[in-house]
């Protein structure tokens, strides 16, 4: 253990693992001992998605260092294909969680594929241009969801752009009505489910991170011109992070989609995109762990202030601003820095004491 | 290995703030009914309505229950019109101890409440969700208002009845849920009353900017009545355009064109004439004692439709409690079944209208409503 430990990423890795274990662990006992009411429980899943969305956004923000604005689009991509795959196995395989898995890689890739599609122009661009184009084809994945019409009958699967095209037989079954969305989706997602994803995707950044890729990826992040003078090629392995982030967020718009029984493509909108940027920046760039902290507290705190009424929204920008403040001002942090070693002088003075005394 | 303790603690403080939830001890004299509804946000006007109309009504209701009397505990929650938040704010009302959800307001919201509700059996009344979807999702689903397709054939039973016009014009929106089932209920009604629809056109929310097309498109096909199921500001766009080019049929609109009068930058002379569906008249003698509650209470607000909704909703769970003997006691499933079965013979008298009735599956059959816009008033059609 205490070798294991000796190496920092190795460590830092543990602790990762070890917190979301742990995390999970105590839930699922409070959850059995009955102490958890409906509003926790059911904020489980969701908040299980969001943390696969902020680690994989961090990949691309942190890791990568491009700024995208539009991962929405790819969790409504994972969402909407996973419930239309989740439908047409309905009767092929029995198991729900054998169903789940199934959906989740298929909007995985499904995901993925339009994450290499969108790559091949965007990845050409850097910075602040990049985040325009990443945020239109957010909004386009959104339009061309909220247009599509998919219906389900013995026949097979109609798709269309229009809602007449679609002519179902009898017992035939609307998966997705266009602006209306997806309605009666069957819930499949369960907060075990989302655990394993959630460790799945750390398995996956994590790994990435500390291979010879990722430290390819750090490279061209840090400093471009340098790392294409010694043989990076630069375009591909940002599109490796690009795509990876895109898959990630696929499988957790799965997640999020089979948990809920009406969803709209509007849900997948630039808000979503930037709320779970915020997650990412507050947590810290590069910071998977503090990704998943930050998506916890984030997501709680608004539902936790619901006994405030209409203070709500308000108090949660006021807390989002100090919380920024206080983690990346250099003022603040300063301040901050100087009462912690203050603090641990003078416990280091106690403990000197202490010894003495004894 | 500080750090670790650190994050621990920081772990710890997340499990602190999912937990501390608990329920509310029951009390046999207040029942609790629990609302969700956009209160933030671009739909927070209609969730804000229903939330004060609601809120009026509750106010009556326990200032006439007096010491002994049943009474009402109230307390909304904002869903922010979005399916996930609705769910949350739902679990929070659970968690608060809710016997009847008398929410949400907007139809996304209520199409991701109702299967926890049926799951959970509790007495479901929607004020303003109108998809037939709502109604259809469980037994325990009721709504005040008229589902699309309803409104949509009520209002070609209107025209055929009144002798509105004999070319008949469609205009709607075509990527609006709301106006398309308006639309399909219209044409079918149409077509068994035998009336002649020469004229079918749509635009969508992309195109809703410039509608000179399509009512130029009415005005070659000779229609002498044009049928608009869509909301207010489309509706200014149509009365301004026809009044340009001197084209003046009648117009129709239905609930959603209420607060056409209102609407911003819009010459409210040209509405003179125009007929809605609406189920709630502020101008009319007997809604006037409401309309002065919320007036005072939402700064000289008029009320719309969603309001008098709401509050509807309130007085026809609570006279239904008074008359199936539950109290505040009474589990929530255990009213669900009892309303249930007292909602098939029910008959209620509101300001949304008298003698309304609802079927098996929870949808509302009433009277329906029309006024005509007279003087920039309503007035009963």
């Amino acid at each position: 253990m205490k070798k294991l430990l000796s190496n920092k990423t190795t460590r830092t890795n543990t602790i990762t693992y070890l917190v979301v274990t742990i995390a999970f662990l105590v839930m699922q006992i409070l959850s059995s001992l009955g102490m958890l009411g409906s509003a926790t429980k059911g904020y489980l899943v969701p908040l299980c998605a969001y943390i696969v969305m902020a680690v994989s956004l961090n990949l691309l923000v942190g890791v990568c260092g491009e700024l995208s604005l539009g991962h929405a689009g790819f969790m409504g991509i994972g969402a909407f294909t996973g419930i239309v795959v989740a439908a047409v196995l309905k009767n092929v395989i029995a198991g729900d969680v054998l169903r789940l898995i199934i959906a989740m890689f298929a909007g995985g890739i499904m995901a993925g594929c339009f994450g290499f599609l969108i790559g091949i122009p965007a990845l050409r661009l850097r910075g602040d241009y990049l985040a325009i184009v990443t945020l239109a084809f957010g909004e386009i994945l959104k339009n061309v969801i909220g247009n599509l019409y998919i219906g389900l009958d013995s026949e097979g699967l109609q798709v269309a752009f229009s809602a007449g095209s679609v002519e179902l037989l009898e017992g035939g079954k609307m998966l997705l009505d266009g602006p209306v969305g997806a309605t009666g989706i069957e819930k499949i997602s369960s907060f075990p489910m989302g655990f394993v994803l959630i460790l799945f995707t750390l398995f996956v950044v994590l790994n990435l991170i500390n291979s010879k890729e990722g430290r390819a990826i750090k490279a061209v992040r840090d400093n471009r011109i340098a790392a294409e003078s010694v043989g990076i090629n630069v375009t591909a392995f940002r599109m490796k992070a690009f795509v990876v982030s895109a898959f990630l967020a696929g499988m957790a718009g799965v997640l999020f989609g089979l948990n809920i029984s009406s969803l709209q493509a509007s849900k997948f909108n630039f808000n979503t995109s930037i709320n779970i940027l915020v997650f990412v920046v507050l947590g810290g760039m590069g910071n998977i762990l503090g990704s998943v902290i930050s998506a916890t507290v984030l997501y709680i705190l608004p539902e936790a202030m619901r006994g405030l009424d209409d203070l709500r929204m308000i108090l949660y920008a006021v807390v989002l601003i100090i919380v920024m403040l206080c983690t990346w001002s250099p003022g603040v942090k300063n301040f901050m820095d100087r009462i912690r070693t203050s603090i641990r002088a003078k416990l280091r003075k106690n403990g000197k004491e202490a010894v003495n005394n004894e | 290995m500080k750090k670790f303790f650190a994050l621990m603690m920081a772990a710890m403080m997340v499990v602190a703030m999912f937990a501390g939830c608990g329920n509310a001890e029951a009390d046999a004299g207040t029942i609790k009914i629990g609302m969700t509804g956009p209160l933030t946000g671009g739909a927070a006007v209609y969730g804000t309505a229903v939330e004060a109309g609601m809120k009026i009504a509750v106010e009556e209701i326990n200032a006439a229950a007096g010491e002994d009397g049943l009474k009402i505990e109230f307390k909304s929650q904002d869903d922010e019109h979005d399916a996930e938040k609705a769910l949350n704010a739902y679990n929070t009302l659970k968690d608060w101890g809710m016997q009847f959800f008398a929410g949400a307001v907007t139809t996304a919201p209520c199409l991701s409440i109702a299967p926890s509700a049926v799951e959970d059996q509790i007495f479901m009344m929607t004020p303003s969700g109108s998809s037939e979807k709502i109604a259809n999702s469980g037994s325990n689903i009721f709504q005040m208002c008229f589902t699309d397709p309803n409104q949509g054939a009520n209002a070609a039973v209107l025209v055929s009845e009144k002798n509105l016009g004999t070319n008949i014009g469609i205009i709607y929106d075509s990527s609006d849920d709301y106006s398309k089932g308006l639309m399909q209920g219209f044409k079918d009604k149409a077509a068994e009353l035998g009336l002649n629809i020469v004229c079918e056109t749509s635009f969508t929310n992309a195109n809703s900017s410039d509608l000179s097309t399509q009512v130029t498109q009415c005005k070659d096909e000779g229609c002498d009545f044009v049928f608009l199921p869509f909301y207010a500001t489309e509706a200014a766009q149509v009365l301004t355009y026809a009044n340009k080019i001197g084209y003046e049929p009648t117009f129709f609109g239905c609930d959603g064109m209420d607060g056409v009068l209102t609407s911003d930058g819009f010459n409210t002379d040209l509405a003179e004439g125009l007929i809605l569906m609406t189920p709630f008249n502020p101008d009319a003698p007997e809604t006037q004692d409401f309309v002065a509650k919320y007036q005072a209470m939402m700064n000289d607000v008029v009320p719309n439709q969603f309001a008098a909704d709401g509050y509807d909703v309130i007085y026809a769970i609570y006279d239904a409690c008074v008359a199936t003997g539950i109290d505040g006691a009474t589990p929530a499933a255990d009213a669900c079944a009892k309303l249930e079965e007292y909602f098939a013979t029910y008959s209620f008298d509101g300001l949304t209208g008298t003698g309304m009735t609802w079927d098996a599956s929870g949808m509302i059959s009433k009277i329906p409503a029309a006024v005509i816009i007279e003087n920039g008033k309503y007035v009963a059609f």
